[in-house]
């Protein structure tokens, strides 16, 4: 009851706070001075067609510094506690299980699990083989042995995915890929950048995951990419101290034609690193929940 | 035309909020909570916003999603 109680102020108050925001709402006929110099700066200054990367990336580019760091951390954090101890266990489940199908095989029952199976066709090929026996039977045992062994390996693996799920992640992935990169590069041009691409990069990296469970990611590989995509991040920050007007400033490449694939100094380069760093990152979070 | 089409997606950001708090099967309301944010998505986009529209989409709908998909599979479908 009390709880009750505290939740319908709790949930009165938040309701307060909104109707005086939807109260004072009014409809801004005119840009505020912050946002008017940025609108007018930007295209100016950095040479950036679309004036929400060149506020991203260089205005603000401290906080996406930030923002970067802050999902590091989360990367960093969720792989500490989905940490993956469990190949031991599964080593001990297995030669477990391989004990008593040893067991078994000297007795003609037959083997109930497909890992006894196996264990008791290997078994029996390597009788064959000393033994001496036909040819014919111990190519029949070791292909038995073969199919057993295929059998033991889909039991550890997850469940494959459905023919529509796969064949649909060969025709869409490319695409997705291609769409990420596309939008990472071109983002002082049109809507995006690197920390949009590199999010759509990763729901591509998603799909391959769901379409085939049992694919393992390089995730040791993407971490050094992510680490250095980082690295040279800040390099480049530096270097703008150095040679321009501060961390981060892009200007110490030259800003070219206005519109041109190659302009806006260093904010194609930057972007592209944000990129390659907020999609490996994400790759690496969605790796680790899944395991 | 762009406040009527602006009004239903709102509408729509809301039935999908709400059936994501109140549907019991956890799977459905985790869909529910991905329809509400594809729909924030969309009213970004109506909204002139397309780098926002963009990240939204993918991550809102896509990338959190399915995170919740994985925990909800460790967690036994969240009943145990």
């Amino acid at each position: 009851m009390m709880r009750h109680v505290v939740i319908a102020i709790v949930v009165i108050l938040f309701g307060l706070v909104f109707a005086r925001m939807v109260g004072g709402y009014v409809e801004l006929s005119a840009l505020r001075p912050l946002a008017e110099q940025y609108v007018t700066l930007a295209p100016v200054e950095l040479g950036t067609p679309n004036i929400i990367t060149g506020i991203l990336i260089t205005y603000r580019g401290f906080d996406t510094l930030g923002e970067v760091a802050v999902l590091f951390m989360v990367a960093a954090s969720v792989g500490l506690l989905l940490k993956k101890d469990d190949a031991p266990a599964k080593a001990k489940a297995a030669s477990t299980k391989a004990i008593p199908a040893k067991a078994s095989a000297t007795k003609p029952v037959v083997p109930k699990t497909a890992a006894a199976r196996a264990a008791a066709a290997r078994t029996a090929a390597a009788k064959a083989n000393a033994g001496a026996r036909g040819s014919a039977q111990t190519a029949v045992a070791v292909t038995s042995a073969k199919v057993a062994e295929s059998a033991e390996d889909d039991e550890t693996a997850p469940r494959e995915a459905s023919e529509i799920v796969r064949t649909g992640t060969e025709v869409l992935l490319p695409l997705i890929f291609t769409f990420g990169a596309y939008v990472i590069v071109n983002g002082h041009l049109s809507a995006g950048g690197g920390f949009q691409g590199g999010a759509i990069v990763a729901s591509g990296v998603m799909l391959m995951l769901l379409a085939r469970p049992g694919s393992a990611l390089n995730v040791a590989m993407l971490s050094i990419i992510e680490s250095f995509a980082g690295v040279f991040y800040v390099g480049l920050g530096i270097l703008g101290l150095v040679l321009a007007g501060g961390f981060l400033d892009p200007r110490f490449l030259p800003i070219g034609t206005f519109g041109a694939f190659i302009s806006a100094g260093a904010i194609p380069l930057i972007s592209a690193l944000l990129g390659i760093k907020v999609g490996a990152e994400l790759s690496v979070i969605i790796d680790r929940f899944r395991s | 035309m762009l406040e009527f089409l602006l009004l239903l997606v709102c509408a729509s950001i809301l039935t999908a909020g709400f059936l994501a708090v109140c549907l019991k099967n956890v799977l459905a309301a985790m869909v529910a909570s991905g329809l509400a944010s594809l729909f924030a998505a969309v009213s970004f986009l109506l909204l002139a916003a397309p780098d926002v529209a963009m990240a939204e989409a993918a991550i809102g709908s896509g990338l959190a999603t399915f995170i919740f998909l994985y925990a909800i599979r460790k967690t036994g479908n969240g009943k145990g």
